[in-house]
């Protein structure tokens, strides 16, 4: 399978709530919520595309968007 | 497509509090059905009372949202009317097993092809957090101050006496398992059941003390565990997560369908 990588995560503010969930659970510490208490990217480049946080955020507010990789990296 | 295109977007942000473990599994939901590539035309889904069944209004799909419990019930007369549409009948722990109780049971008695999801977050939100016939001994609610003494149903185990044909449980923690359990649900003939764990940081969480959504969520990580796994072998108290139940039987709507051949045969002769 060809390796994922990010393009961009998309998250829509003004359905973010702040819950944390995203923030608590990504693998990579990726997230983290701002002075409004919402959710942002902090640390894109560490992200590992897992897309755990798109998937367990209760606002459908995120979107891990991905392309793949060519076999060598190039 | 994306997720986002099968819901009906004007009510976002939904109402649900922040940290609902319900917007997961509408989340998983979506998931699920686009990976399953049904169309929004062939899916119905019903929901009664409750946070649970705000769902219906959310989801882009040919909707209902009817009386308390009674989901199952208008979803029935949609499947026998129109078989061929898909049903998915989302409700809350109270909703399915107190005031949809009978109608539950004698949905999976009948096995009729219709994908029933218990959002079972162990209360009741909507109303202020009183205790549920999932919510088991012990817990604090609003309706029990000095604790529950009310021993809670099984839902796997009451599923299967009640003849379901699949029965499942996941957790909102375990997002890829959850898509996975419904696409094989929504894909099974007979009568359906996902029972997925979700958190209620509101009223459960705060008045049990068990911390945040996120917290929450990640309890659920190190108190469930996979059938047949070392750690549920090792330790019988973890509730087990997966597929218990998946065996074939004849479905309602067929056999109702050879009573209305049957019938015809002997009309014409």
């Amino acid at each position: 399978m060809a390796k994922r990588r990010l393009r961009e995560l998309v998250i829509r503010r003004e359905w973010c709530k702040g819950c944390g969930i995203c923030v608590a659970l990504c693998p990579k510490q990726v997230l983290e919520l701002d002075g409004e208490d919402k959710s942002v990217p902090a640390r894109p480049e560490d992200c590992i595309c897992c897309r755990m946080c798109e998937l367990r955020c209760p606002d459908l507010a995120i979107t891990v968007l991905t392309d793949e990789e060519e076999g060598d990296g190039a | 497509m994306a997720i986002q295109d099968y819901i009906r977007q004007r009510f976002f942000p939904h109402l649900w509090c922040p940290g609902c473990g319900h917007g997961i599994i509408l989340n998983n939901l979506l998931h699920a059905v686009d990976e399953l590539g049904l169309a929004k035309n062939d899916i119905v889904v019903t929901s009664g009372i409750g946070c649970s069944a705000r769902i219906s209004g959310y989801v882009d799909f040919h909707t209902l949202h009817t009386l308390h419990g009674r989901a199952l019930a208008f979803a029935t007369g949609v499947k026998l009317s129109r078989p061929e549409l898909t049903l998915i009948v989302p409700m809350g722990d109270g909703d399915a097993l107190a005031i949809g109780g009978n109608h539950f049971i004698h949905a999976a008695r009948r096995n009729i092809d219709i994908t029933a999801i218990v959002m079972n977050n162990r209360i009741y939100g909507m109303t202020g957090g009183q205790f549920s016939p999932l919510s088991g001994p012990g817990i604090l609610a609003t309706t029990a101050p000095y604790r529950t003494i009310d021993p809670n149903f099984d839902v796997v185990e009451l599923a299967r006496a009640a003849g379901a044909t699949f029965v499942a449980r996941s957790t909102t923690y375990h997002a890829l398992e959850t898509i996975d359990l419904l696409k094989r649900a929504i894909s099974h003939k007979g009568f359906a059941v996902v029972e997925i764990l979700t958190q209620c940081p509101t009223y459960y969480g705060r008045k049990n003390k068990e911390g945040e959504a996120a917290e929450m969520i990640e309890r659920y990580k190190h108190i469930t565990a996979k059938i047949g796994s070392k750690a549920l072998e090792e330790n019988p108290a973890l509730i087990p997560r997966g597929v218990f139940v998946e065996v074939g039987r004849p479905e309602y709507c067929e056999a109702y369908e050879e009573v209305i051949v049957r019938a015809r045969q002997e009309v014409a002769a």
